[in-house]
This record gives structure tokens, sequence and C-alpha cells, in this order.
């Protein structure tokens, strides 16, 4: 009988928790949107959204004079990469336009991500999702919520109030290749990719073709790790790559422990997101960089102005949204010089770096000679240009 | 180096935070009370370390801090489990949680920093030139020694002495235990204070040695890993240091595959360890059918003085 009691306080004391958690919640919520009606009956989602803002806002060019922002973040603003950049561009935001803006931390890629964003958008003006996975649940929640406006990361759908926005970063990867291709001293990289995704693909191949533009003998040793974020398994890829006798590594990834694995036995790498000097000066590279600020400036400025579009955004380095860290210090003088020149290029839109002859491992010819691949193109690229060494696992 | 050098090298470097964290637990488990706070457990050893190592730069500073932090959580976690009989699956899980939302909160500041030295190596330079085991321990650092230590140390403790002979008594029947004059919950704070303090190393050494940044959640579940370790060594330390470095092996194997260049998709590589985790289970199951678990037979209940179950 006793048993049967203590487990009895025990929910008791759990339920008791949730509630206190939960009510928390809830008084945070109201704190945030002043203008939400206290009547509990009033339960249609959106109301309080539809309430500050006439019907259809797209259609009518009303703008909204204090926006409700909020960020959904696939990892914690402290991951030194990926969603530290977007927090570093919500800043940015909110000191440009003077407004206060709502995160949500570590939302996983999936049923969650739509839960949480149904919630936020019951009071919120414009939700960014910021990440890949979360597509088509945005979609979704979208489609609910019509008055609310959707800005999505990475990805190809949209809607009449969804956007999207992406960087071609691929350019920042070719210049990284062109760092990694001078400093390799027996023509041997090592690549640390996520996920087989596209994303992955043409980074990759640029990376390639970067590096083989000033070494043409060069060969990329690619590894899957299959994760944004775990620094072990990072590491681990890191060092298989440097038995195999790579000695200069690009990890696409959010944390710097490949970096520091290269540091430790006296090679060189790069990784992705954000300038990683800091981790390891002396053996770092390069690697493509995200400056999202200045989007996020635009996007809520155009929603209070009223002339908020459903664009699919792609930034480069024309606008800054795209850009490549400073180049580390044990890189070659010579590499520093044919970065910047290249990188003027890009500015100028004077270079693709997909243009051919490329041909994929077999040798198939894939893009003729004279020809460009389109950014459409490039975004669903699912083989590898010759001289990687790896496989995209179907 | 050959292939099974490097992973023979790779399993004892990302095996031993496994290692750490497995003797810690089997320490508590065998006294009869379950632990499933390792991963937050880690990760509060992981920040402290990197906090105190940052502003201190002292690793003697750090250790300490480090042992003192486990050793609190851990007399957290046995005032709840021993003097409040608090269910210790949720009070495990408890701390879990507790342990990854405060070390990312106090982590807050340093993310991202580097840590100002490293752990210092011990060269045995004498054995340089032998292959596989020159490779392997001429140039460890003193953590892994330590860890190594520890294992025969433990063993001796739990299998060659009195004091080991109480803790598995206390662990397998309580009751009798306390018949015998044994101060079974005083013990029992014991060894969760203890074995939390090398839970918490484990997270120091995956900082210290393996990774050497803050990040948040940066054990990536190696707790859990770890948790399965306890059972999957069935209690017994030496069996945790051959558990502890296989998984360790597995972790990198999936790369080594890959850049062999065989045409397996990576993420059935990734699987590896699990998908050997049960087949091993199945096998030792099957094996040792007709003996006993190895399993404290009082594990997860809490002992009340005349009370029966």
């Amino acid at each position: 009988m006793k048993r049967v009691k203590r487990s009895w306080s025990l929910s008791l004391v759990l339920a008791f928790l949730m509630v206190a958690v939960l009510s928390a919640c809830g008084s945070n919520n109201n704190n945030e949107s002043a203008s939400e009606s206290p009547s509990p009956s009033e339960s249609a989602p959106a109301s309080s959204a539809a309430a500050s803002e006439s019907p259809s806002a797209s259609a009518s060019g009303n703008g909204i004079a204090n926006p409700r922002v909020a960020f959904v973040y696939i990892g914690p603003p402290g991951d030194g990469g990926w969603t530290y950049q977007h927090d570093q561009g919500r800043l940015y935001m909110e000191k440009e336009l003077g407004i206060k803006s709502d995160t949500v931390e570590n939302v996983p890629e999936g049923a969650d991500a739509e839960r949480i964003m149904s919630d936020l958008a019951q009071n919120h003006d414009i939700i960014f999702a910021t990440s890949f996975g979360y597509m088509d649940w945005t979609l979704n929640v979208a489609k609910k919520f019509p008055n609310v406006k959707f800005e999505h990361a990475g990805g190809y759908k949209t809607n009449d109030n969804m956007a999207t926005y992406f960087g071609k970063n691929w350019e920042a990867s070719y210049l990284s290749g062109i760092a990694a291709g001078k400093t390799t001293k027996n023509n041997t990289l090592g690549y640390i990719a996520a996920f087989p995704i596209p994303e992955l693909v043409y980074n990759i191949n640029a990376f390639t073709l970067g590096a083989q533009s000033v070494n043409p003998d060069i060969k990329v040793n690619v590894v899957w790790s299959n994760t944004w974020f775990d620094p072990t398994a990072e590491r681990n890829a890191a060092i298989s790559l440097l038995d195999k006798g790579a000695d200069v590594l690009l990890a696409y990834q959010d944390s710097p422990a490949a970096l520091q694995a290269a540091a430790e036995k006296g090679k060189m790498a790069g990784g992705n997101d954000s300038d990683m000097t800091r981790y390891a000066p002396e053996a770092y590279l390069t690697n493509p960089v995200w400056n999202w600020g200045p989007y996020y400036v635009k996007k809520v400025k155009a929603l209070m102005d009223g002339t908020w579009t459903n664009d699919q955004y792609l930034g480069s380095f024309q606008d800054g949204m795209v850009d490549i860290a400073p180049v580390g210090v044990n890189v070659p003088a010579d590499a520093k010089t044919l970065i910047e020149e290249t990188r003027t290029k890009f500015v100028n839109g004077e270079l693709n770096v997909f243009t051919g002859p490329i041909v994929d491992q077999s040798g198939t010819e894939k893009v003729a000679a004279g020809q460009s691949l389109t950014d459409a193109e490039i975004l669903e690229m699912n083989w590898f240009v010759k001289g990687v060494e790896g496989t995209i696992p179907n | 180096m050959d292939l099974i050098t490097q992973l023979l090298v790779a399993a004892i470097s990302s095996g031993t935070p496994l290692l750490f964290a497995t003797l810690g637990g089997i320490l508590i488990e065998r006294s009869g009370v379950m632990q499933l706070g390792a991963e937050g457990l880690m990760l509060m050893g992981a920040v402290i370390a990197c906090t105190t190592y940052i502003h201190t730069g002292s690793l003697g500073w750090t250790l300490l801090a480090v042992l003192v932090v486990g050793g609190a959580l851990g007399l957290l976690h046995s005032f709840l489990t021993v003097t409040l009989r608090a269910n210790q699956v949720v009070s495990g899980l408890a701390m879990t949680l507790f342990g990854s939302g405060l070390s990312a909160y106090l982590g807050k500041s340093i993310t991202g920093t580097p840590i100002p030295g490293s752990v210092p190596k011990i060269d045995l330079n004498f054995l340089d030139g032998i292959p596989i085991i020159g490779d392997m321990f001429a140039h460890l650092d003193i953590l892994t020694w330590f860890s190594l230590i520890l294992v025969i140390l433990a063993h001796l403790f739990i299998h060659r002495t009195s004091w080991g002979l109480h803790l598995r008594a206390i662990g397998d029947n309580p009751a009798t235990a306390d018949v015998m004059g044994i101060p079974v919950q005083i013990f029992r704070y014991g060894y969760i204070i203890i074995g939390s303090m090398l839970i918490g190393l484990a997270g120091a050494d995956l900082l210290l040695v393996y990774s050497p940044t803050w990040i948040e959640g940066m054990t990536a579940g190696r707790g859990w890993i770890a948790v399965a370790l306890i059972i999957f060594a069935r209690w017994n330390p030496l069996r945790a240091l051959f558990c502890a470095y296989f998984f360790g092996a597995m972790d990198t194997i999936g790369f080594k595959i890959q850049l062999i260049g065989s045409a397996i998709p990576s993420y059935f590589l990734k699987m590896i360890p699990y998908i050997i985790t049960i087949l091993v289970l199945m096998y030792l199951g099957w094996r040792n059918r007709n003996k006993p678990s190895g399993s404290p037979e009082a594990l997860g209940a809490p002992y009340i003085r005349e009370q029966r179950f």
C-alpha cells in the first residue's frame, strides 16, 4: 500500500511542476504580446495576430509598426557555428530596427517544429525558421496562419506567406579550396561532410574545383558524419582522414572539433559558418561564413513598410550574406592574393564556379566547355566532380 | 600505422571518457542504486573543467573542482534516492535534465574559448620502436593512465576486499547486510558520491583531452552509452575496460570503412555500434542463460529497514 501512495504523491509533484512550468510559459507569452486579449474563451488560432494587423497584409500593403519577430533555432546560439551566426544576425536586426525578438532554441527537425511554430504564430508577425529540415513543417504552419509571414532558410518550398532565403556559399567554398590547394604538401585534402544533401554536394564540388584551379592533381577524400553537431564524431572523422594521409581538412560541421584535431597533429583545417580562428590560430585555413543580419533587417523592415514579398532569395558575395573568414596565418601569401582577386570576380559577377568543362567521378562530361550551371541546377546537384574520393549514399 | 593499430589507438582515446563514466556507474549500481544521470553529470564535469581551467589556468584546481561538483551532485542524488527514497529512474533522469540545462547556462560565457593548456603526457620512449604496443601506450596522458589504474583498483576492491564484499551485499540484499551491521544508507551515500565524481571526471576527460572547447551538449549522448555499457559489462570493471574501448573503436570504424572506399551507405555504418551491441547482448544472453545476470539483485529498490517487498 505504501508504494501505491508514494507513486501517487510523485505524480502529484510532477503534475504540479508541469503546471508551474506551463503557467510560466503562458505568462511569458502574455508579456510579449500586450495586445493579446486576456479572455480565455477566445481560443481561435491566430486571433492575436489578426487583431493587430489588417487581413491579408500582403495584398493591402499595410505595414506593421512594431512587428513581433520570432526565430526558431536548430541548436544553441553557443554552438560557435550555424546557430551562432543566425543569432548574431538577429541581434544586428534588433539593434538596427530598435525592436525585440523571441527565440526558441534546440528545436528538432520534426513534428515538434510544427507544434512550436504553431504556438509562435499565434502571437508573432514573422517567424524565421533557420534550418533546412523545418521546410515541410513550416509550410504546414504557413498554410494554417495566412496572416503570419514565414521565412525558411535553405529550402525550396514557398507559399503566399512563406519565403525562402539562402546564399551562394559554394563561391566561398571555391575560395576555401584555393587556400587548401595552395597549402597542401601532398595533394591530399579531406572533407568532413554532415549529410548527403545537395548543399554538401555542391560545396564539396566547389571546394574541389577551387583546389584544382591552383593544383590540378588534388584529391579530396570525403567522409559523411551524418550529424551536424557531435564534436566527438567530428574529431574521429578528422583523425580518420589524417590517418589516411590528408594534410588539409575542411569540416562542414557546426563545431570546431576537426580543426582542433588537425592542430594537435600539426596539420591544417577549416570549419564552417563562422570565423574559427580563435580555436587554433596556427592551424586555421579559412572557411565560408554566413552573415544574415542585413537580410533580417531588410525583411523585417519590409514587413514594417508593408512591402514584404514571398520571394526565394539567394544571397552572395555581392550583398555580403556569403563571405569568407580571414585566411589563416600559415596559408601561403600568394594564396591570399589569389583569393582576394577571385573574390572580386565573384563580387562583380564575372565568375561562375560551375563553368565547363566539368566531368564527374566516372569521367562523364557534366558541363560542356563554355557552359555554366544555373543556380537552380546547382541547388539540386547530386554528383561529385572528378577528384572527389567518396560516394553519395542514396 | 596499419588499420588495426589506428583502430586500437582510437579505441583508447575515445573510449577513456566512457570508461570513467562506466566505472562510476558500476560503483553506484553495485550499491543497489540505479544510475541514469550520467549524461547530465558528464556535461557538468565538462563545463566545470572548462570554466575552472580558463579562470585558474591550473590543472590541479580544475580536477579538484570537477570532483567537488561531481560529489555535490552525487550527494543530491543520494539524498533523493536513499534518504527520500524517490524513484531512482525519475531521479536519474532529473539529474540528466538538470545537468544538461545547468551546464548550458554556466557555459554561456565560456562557449568557444579554448582551454589554456593540455593534460600532460607520460612519454615512455623505450616503447617507441615496438609495433602496436608502442603506438598505443608510448604517449598517453595522465588521465588515461589513471583510468587504467582505476580499473584494476576497482576490480580488486569489489572482488578481493571485505569492503567490496559489503558493497556487493548492500546491492544484492540490503536487509541481510543491515542485519550483519553494515550501515546500508551511509555506504550507499558514499558510493553514489564517489561514482558521481568519476562520472564528472569522464566529462572533464572528454573536454580536457578530447575536444578542448566547451560547446553546449558536447557529450552528444555518450552518457547514455555509458549507462548501456554498465549492463553490457555486467557490473564488472575489467569487462568495462573492454566494452568502453570496443565502443571507442566503433565510434571511428564507420569513417575508416568509408575511407577504404566501400559501397556500404554511411547511414548503415553509423548503426554499427548499436547493431553489434544487440548481437553481443544476444550472444551473452544465450551463453549465460543458466547463470545469474550479474545485476545487483536489489537494484532500483530503495531500502527501508524492516519493510518487506
